[in-house]
């Protein structure tokens, strides 16, 4: 992971990339949320002076977008599709399983910094229903019985 | 080129591929060296193959043996049974839920999903391998990318659109070729084709799919489009949650540029076309077409009203056409195949197939393509393989957010733009979610309209507050505090929304409860009235009670959290209602299966 300053430079160049582009906010907010996993307002504040926009546009922009977050993320990052697929296959019951286990409220993280718990769009894996995801991780056809070992291996 | 003696195709479609498919063709190819094989076997990493159910999906040919459910530990002995001996793995072949027929003798085309099912759309999906130009090339692809650039005119190539009857597989169906007119007949200096690849629709996974496994066909009906109406850039707006559909759009559209078929002067002629991708950042009503150029010029997705249409002022203030995906995989099929191919699939007002994504209570969840016109009991037993469990077949629910349920009594009607609106459901994308007995449908309702509040941009008020109100009550009526009159209630905000709301995202939110109420109001009356849900799904409604099945052991009673369970030792237990908190613990622990939802 590099550093915050490093993470400030790379920002830098990818508003130098897409400055006089048109609709550059969008692309470049969506770099900062990968660098930084979340935007900040000091960072909205360089986008904006960097590409000669308002902070409010890119405020506008940054709350508009599920994708954006205006807080730091947990750890480990625990998506639960709520999708109409998993819904009817009962999803709702590992998101309580899960939320319960954790302690914690959907769209929230824990206070250990290890979990945030989100409720996801489709994910587009309706084959596997009820699906979550764990970072990058899928874990499909789930039932609540497996949730605490799931859990388990990312407290480790 | 390369010649082998058999090849594996390994699904690298997004179920697949979740449930391991990389990790599969990793083993593949170390096994394939260690044997030997490599100069004789290939395998390739294709897009979906459909039938998701099946998972991950691996399939060898020449013989075209479908092998489901395949794990690592399973690749030792598919080379060196199968693809060093020439032996089918018996155990590892797809076994049919319906029949229960393995399909050992069987090629991919007589199993019972694929039987009824016309591929044109998805033809290559599943087939050739999405990263090779060269494999889109020798299945036809870009001739009719050349064919309509070197030998008709752009009003040719509309004509032909036209009469195909094609229309837009988005959701509302309005005709393609129309669209291309008026956005040809617009004059400016500068016009923009865009593809609408924000496929939002919870259970509508078919866009994806396409732009996984086979995105060059997406590419070449762009650039037929451009030619079309007149447009020399090209915009593809597509969800940032599906990486591999982007990754795999951006090799294709940089290997077109390599082999000339974007950029300057393709195929020798005055026409130049480029391509561009923008990451959608997670907002449902960023598919609607002027919320989606608004965010593609990077500001809030937020609609517009209409007109000007995107063909008069769209994308950055200049003429726009915007088509959804599965609309443009049929383009180059029907330049090259030519209007009256594709009119003689499908039916009169629908012509050609329909992509649907089959998912909730069904056995064969999946991806299906049929032929438009096809009747709804044709996917949903025979395709679709019936319901598991033995359960019983409620209503499925088309359309999303969007769409409507459809019961058990309408399983006849065809599956066809006009009739699917007549029974108010709708067409919509195509996700098709099947509901058995243990669904209710004021929940389905719930669940759509907590959608859409979520979703809803908040610019319009009917939208932003009316579906919020139709959520308060829906949510009061499965909790057991629904009144008389609620129902009504429902019914008038659902007519206002419906007529005033700013954009389509609002303008069809209420169809969920409208449709739910008009087939199963008395499920929304057995709530209301008798603070009963019939599904026994509701938490808030259900009685937990202990049958004579009971034997006494006790495990409820303690594991009950809040003591509501009494009882002595081998005698029949009993739950207090007023303490009980409806948690379910005591079925889940119960041995016996002596405690019921009532």
């Amino acid at each position: 992971m590099p550093d915050n300053k490093e993470k400030y430079a790379q920002l830098q160049e990818s508003i130098a990339k897409h400055k006089g582009e048109r609709g550059a906010v969008m692309p470049v907010l969506q770099e900062a949320q990968g660098l930084f996993g979340y935007v900040p307002e000091d960072v909205q504040q360089m986008i904006a002076d960097g590409l000669g926009v308002t902070l409010a546009e890119v405020y506008g922009v940054a709350t508009f977008y599920a994708q954006f977050s205006l807080e730091p993320k947990g750890k480990n990052v625990i998506g639960v599709c709520l999708g109409t697929a998993c819904y009817v296959k009962g999803s709702q019951k590992i998101m309580d399983k899960i939320s319960e286990e954790l302690q914690v409220e959907v769209g929230r993280t824990t206070k250990d910094g290890l979990f945030t718990l989100n409720a996801t769009r489709c994910l587009g894996a309706c084959g596997l229903a009820p699906v979550m995801m764990i970072n990058d991780e899928v874990y499909g056809r789930l039932t609540p019985d497996q949730v605490p070992a799931i859990l388990d291996k990312y407290r480790a | 080129m390369d010649l082998y003696r058999a090849h594996v195709l390994v699904c690298g479609g997004t179920g697949c591929s979740s449930s391991g498919s990389a990790q599969l063709i990793e083993r593949f190819e170390e096994q394939l060296r260690e044997k030997g094989l490599e100069k004789e076997v290939k395998v390739i990493r294709t897009g979906c193959f459909g039938l998701c159910e099946a998972g991950p999906v691996v399939i060898v040919y020449p013989e075209g043996t479908f092998y489901s459910r395949v794990k690592v530990e399973d690749v030792d002995e598919i080379v060196s049974e199968h693809l060093l001996k020439g032996r089918k793995v018996q155990h590892l072949v797809y076994v049919d839920h319906k029949t229960h027929e393995s399909s050992v003798q069987k090629s991919l085309k007589e199993i019972g999903f694929y039987k009824q099912q016309q591929r044109v759309a998805l033809r290559n999906c599943g087939v050739i391998d999405p990263e090779n130009i060269d494999e889109y090339i020798a299945f036809d692809g870009y001739r009719a990318l050349a064919k309509a650039l070197t030998e008709m005119t752009p009003d040719q190539v509309i004509k032909e659109i036209l009469d195909s009857g094609l229309r837009g597989r988005g959701g509302a169906g309005f005709p393609t070729g129309k669209k291309w007119q008026f956005a040809a007949a617009s004059k400016a200096e500068h016009k923009y084709f865009v593809c609408n690849a924000d496929e939002g629709d919870p259970g509508a996974f078919m866009d994806r799919s396409l732009l996984e496994g086979d995105p060059h066909a997406i590419v070449e009906a762009m650039a037929i489009g451009g030619y079309a109406i007149g447009a020399d850039e090209g915009w593809v707006y597509v969800r940032a949650e599906y990486p591999i559909a982007v990754q795999r759009l951006q090799h294709a559209i940089d290997q077109a540029h390599e082999y000339g078929l974007l950029g300057k002067n393709i195929f020798g002629t005055d026409f130049n076309f480029d391509i561009h991708i923008r990451l959608g950042a997670g907002a449902f009503v960023c598919g609607e077409e002027t919320a989606l150029m608004a965010s593609i010029e990077g500001m809030r997705g937020e609609p517009r009203p209409k007109p000007p249409f995107p063909a008069v002022k769209g994308l950055f203030e200049s003429p726009t056409n915007i088509n959804n995906v599965e609309t443009l995989g049929n383009v180059a099929q029907i330049i090259l195949n030519g209007a009256e191919w594709f009119r003689s699939i499908g039916t009169e007002r629908s012509t050609g197939t329909k992509v649907f994504a089959l998912g909730g209570k069904i056995n064969n969840t999946g991806l299906v393509e049929i032929p438009m016109g096809t009747p709804l009991r044709t996917i949903i037993e025979d395709i679709g393989g019936g319901i598991p469990n033995g359960k019983k077949f409620k209503a499925v629910q088309t359309g999303g957010p969007s769409g409507g349920c459809i019961p058990a009594s309408l399983l006849d009607i065809p599956v066809e733009y006009d009739t699917l609106t007549s029974v108010g459901a709708m067409m919509g994308s195509g996700g098709m979610i099947v509901l058995d007995e243990d669904n209710c449908m004021v929940d389905i309702a719930r669940f759509f309209l907590d959608f859409t509040v979520d979703e809803s941009c908040g610019k319009c008020t009917p939208c932003r507050i009316g579906t919020r109100r139709m959520l308060e009550i829906l949510e009061r009526i499965v909790n057991g505090k629904g009144e008389e009159g609620d129902i009504e209630k429902l019914e008038n905000l659902a007519e206002n929304i419906k007529a005033t709301a700013l954009c389509g995202l609002g303008q069809t939110a209420p169809n969920p409860v409208l449709s739910t109420i008009k087939f199963f109001r008395d499920e929304y009356e057995a709530h209301i009235r008798e603070k009963r849900c019939p599904a026994h799904h509701c938490q808030a409604l259900l009685n937990y009670v202990i049958t004579d099945k009971c034997k006494g052991c006790t495990a409820c009673a303690r594991a009950c959290p809040v003591g509501a369970i009494s009882g002595n030792v081998k005698e029949q237990h009993k739950v207090d209602i007023q303490k009980c908190i409806k948690c379910g613990t005591c079925m889940t622990k119960c041995k016996f299966g002596a405690i019921i939802k009532d």
